[in-house]
């Protein structure tokens, strides 16, 4: 079946009146809990999991679609409309668009935002409905040593890639690997970690565990810094653009999308370089450069389209090699393994009906995004005056009710605190949450993949690189673990590129460990855990 | 370390020591637990159960050991900023400790006394730990909240969530 005839029976599925209604749910909900301050998209995804949980695969999902770009878009008007941004990929937004709503153009920089991720999510999902089934039919014909390898590439990359501390990552990375470990190992059968508690058998639900790491670590954190005088909410009216608007967006929409797919589409490509890229294009093509840096209406359209195509771009990898590549597709992962769905090439064959109605209603929540968004402005704007308390009281509650009712056992929201308090703890010292839910949901995936191997091959190691894409990917992951080293030599070769006053200087003044003393460190930690995925090889 | 600052002023303010420990304590407990397991050798699974726990381990030491060495050269982690959050005063465990206090409570009562009373004091809990004086508005929106979300899982979702003490009532 072509493309066209498929995504058009998806639609018919996603348009029957009651999983359309899930759809306009689903948006509402996910810019709702989207647009609070501290609930970022993943967070939104885990809380809502359980909601979705008595609904049938399908509805479930064209929900989910409405959930996700409800809540990537709800973090855009946090932004514009408060101070700071909360998530990593909105920063850029926050940059030109805070300014443009103190200077009273609040309701043009959310009008861009909404219009710019309508076009972006259109031509974004467009291009996963074209570019899914080509990488499809190209995975099919790998196996077991390519996935592997592919899989390690995308724990790697975005452990070493993303963050500011590499060695910081890898620790978070083990702490997600040894907590997926916990459980019966499901090919001997042997207890791995679970002290003889049979609760931990099943091993850690990652809807708990996602919970608490992102909604209640998050609540504990910010209790502790609570902001006593809260930030001031710039009031909105109907968001709309005038014809100059209109005229200074259009082009840095497109380009914003050319930025953000390919980007979205990599492991460790996320939305933050897409976005930061838009940005320095726009600033360099604008006729008006001056009004960068005090409210430029080509600095919100640009950044936003690129996140919001990123965020299409992320579905491609995660749907056609159930491979995630950020923190909302690792929980959106999840949510597909709890239906007892695997994502991956033959999820293609096997689902067909479902993964078009998906991709379908991701076209339709899209759509309810700018209906629903453009007039709903001013109330998203209201929830934003949430009293403090009140809002992390209740990311609290609904944690717990969302893991609780889970599996209806007390034991979880034991192990709810705990990992909150590790969520905590990771926020205080700087180490990235990222790696740690990858670590939990592809650790067990790897380590299957890395026996499938063996076992093909009888144990011998050289069948992890019996195929030749396999091969490639390790060459790749070589070079990203061995990227700051190299730059090193190479920077060292060409000693006035860089006086040595600034290196002195960042040795000793450098709080973080990216340059300087610290950063021998991590190099070495890099290269020794780098050793230790060739070791079992 | 031989260096004229003494241990204990090296250690002072490095906090950031204690979870380098969390490491390696995390690591050195998947080791021993991995050693543990009882495999026999079978040529339908060569790799085994114990190859990715030892890999884990071995990266979580290694871990542990560079970031205490970091550490101790004065590397630092970098906090998490946010909307809410204000890094420019220290740590307000007056508010974090009742805050965790209300989540206990919840844990300890929601399966004896039922969600709609270990849910409000849940929520009470935590906006009065969190700064919220209006103790009767805080005690209303409290069991509104039990009370919606326990018939909303019940009738609209089938999950049935603790009634517990208010058995007969509810």
């Amino acid at each position: 079946m072509d493309v066209f005839s498929s995504l058009m029976d998806g639609f018919a599925t996603a348009l029957t009146p009651m999983n359309f209604l899930y759809a306009v749910i689903g948006v509402l909900l996910g810019t709702a809990v989207g647009v609070l301050p501290g609930l970022g998209p993943a967070m939104t995804v885990a809380l809502l999991l359980p909601v979705t949980y008595v609904l049938e695969p399908t509805s479930a999902f064209i929900m989910f679609a409405g959930i996700y770009y409800g809540g990537m878009y709800g973090g855009s008007t946090t932004s514009i409309l408060l101070n700071t941004p909360g998530e990593s990929s909105s920063v850029v937004t926050a940059i030109e668009g805070n300014k443009m709503a103190k200077a009273g153009r609040a309701a043009q920089a959310l009008a861009t935002a909404a219009i710019g991720s309508f076009v972006a999510g259109t031509i974004g999902t467009a291009l996963l409905a074209v570019f899914a089934p080509i990488v499809v039919k190209f995975a099919v014909s790998l196996g077991s040593p390519s996935y592997f390898a592919i899989m390690v590439l995308a724990l790697l990359a975005v452990t070493a890639v993303l963050g500011s501390s590499r060695l910081r990552g890898f620790a978070s990375l083990g702490l997600g690997l040894a907590i997926g470990l916990v459980g019966i190992d499901s090919v001997t059968g042997q207890r791995r970690l679970t002290f003889g508690q049979p609760l931990l058998a099943d091993g850690l639900d990652i809807v708990v565990v996602a919970v608490a790491i992102f909604a209640v670590g998050e609540a504990l954190w910010v209790a502790a810094h609570l902001r006593r005088n809260p930030l001031q909410v710039i009031p909105v009216g109907r968001p709309w653009m005038g014809k100059e608007d209109w005229k200074r967006s259009w082009k840095p929409w497109l380009r914003g999308t050319a930025f953000g797919f390919p980007f979205g589409a990599l492991p460790a490509g996320g939305a933050e370089i897409p976005t930061f890229l838009s940005y320095v294009t726009e600033k360099r093509l604008s006729k008006h450069p001056e009004e960068f840096g005090h409210g430029a209406i080509e600095g919100v359209a640009g950044p936003e389209a690129a996140n919001n195509a990123a965020a299409a771009g992320t579905m491609t990898p995660l749907l056609a090699l159930g491979l995630p590549t950020n923190a909302t597709a690792a929980v959106m992962l999840a949510a597909f393994t709890s239906y007892g769905i695997q994502p991956g090439p033959q999820l293609f064959a096997s689902q067909g009906p479902l993964v078009w109605a998906l991709i379908a209603s991701l076209f339709i929540g899209n759509f309810l995004l700018l209906i629903i968004n453009l007039p709903l402005a001013p109330l998203w704007a209201k929830l934003l005056q949430l009293p403090r308390p009140y809002l992390y009281a209740g990311i609290l509650f609904f944690a717990t009710l969302g893991a609780y009712s889970v599996n209806l056992q007390a034991f979880d929201l034991v192990l709810l605190l705990v990992l909150g308090a590790l969520g905590f703890m990771m926020r205080r010292f700087g180490l990235p949450v990222l790696p740690l839910i990858l670590g939990v949901i592809l650790g067990p995936r790897i380590e299957g993949q890395l026996r499938k191997t063996l076992q093909l091959s009888a144990g011998d190691p050289a069948g992890l690189w019996s195929e030749p894409i396999a091969v490639g990917v390790y060459v790749l992951i070589a070079l990203i673990l061995l990227w700051p080293f190299l730059f090193k030599l190479i920077r060292r070769n060409r000693p006035a590129a860089m006086p040595a006053g600034i290196l002195a200087k960042s040795g000793s003044s450098e709080p973080t460990d990216a340059g300087g003393s610290g950063s021998h460190g991590s190099h070495r930690a890099d290269a020794t855990s780098g050793g230790d995925g060739d070791g079992d090889g | 370390m031989s260096s004229s600052p003494t241990l204990a002023s090296r250690l002072k303010g490095r906090s950031e020591l204690g979870v380098a420990l969390l490491l390696g304590a995390a690591g050195v407990l998947v080791l021993v637990d991995a050693i543990a397991l009882v495999t026999p050798y079978s040529k339908s699974d060569p790799v085994g159960p114990k190859t990715l726990p030892y890999l884990v381990a071995g990266l979580l030491i290694v871990c542990a050991i560079m970031l205490a060495v970091n550490v101790l050269r004065g590397g630092q982690g970098e906090a998490e900023g946010g909307e809410d959050v204000d890094l420019t005063h220290p740590a307000d465990w007056k508010t974090v400790l009742p805050l965790a206090g209300a989540f206990v409570a919840n844990i300890l009562l929601i399966d004896w006394a039922g969600w709609v009373i270990s849910g409000t004091v849940l929520f009470w809990g935590s906006a009065w730990a969190l700064g919220s004086r209006h103790y009767i508005r805080d005690g209303i929106i409290a069991v509104a909240l039990s009370v919606l979300t326990f018939y909303g899982f019940y009738l609209g979702l089938g999950i049935p969530l603790p009634a517990g003490l208010l058995a007969g009532v509810l």
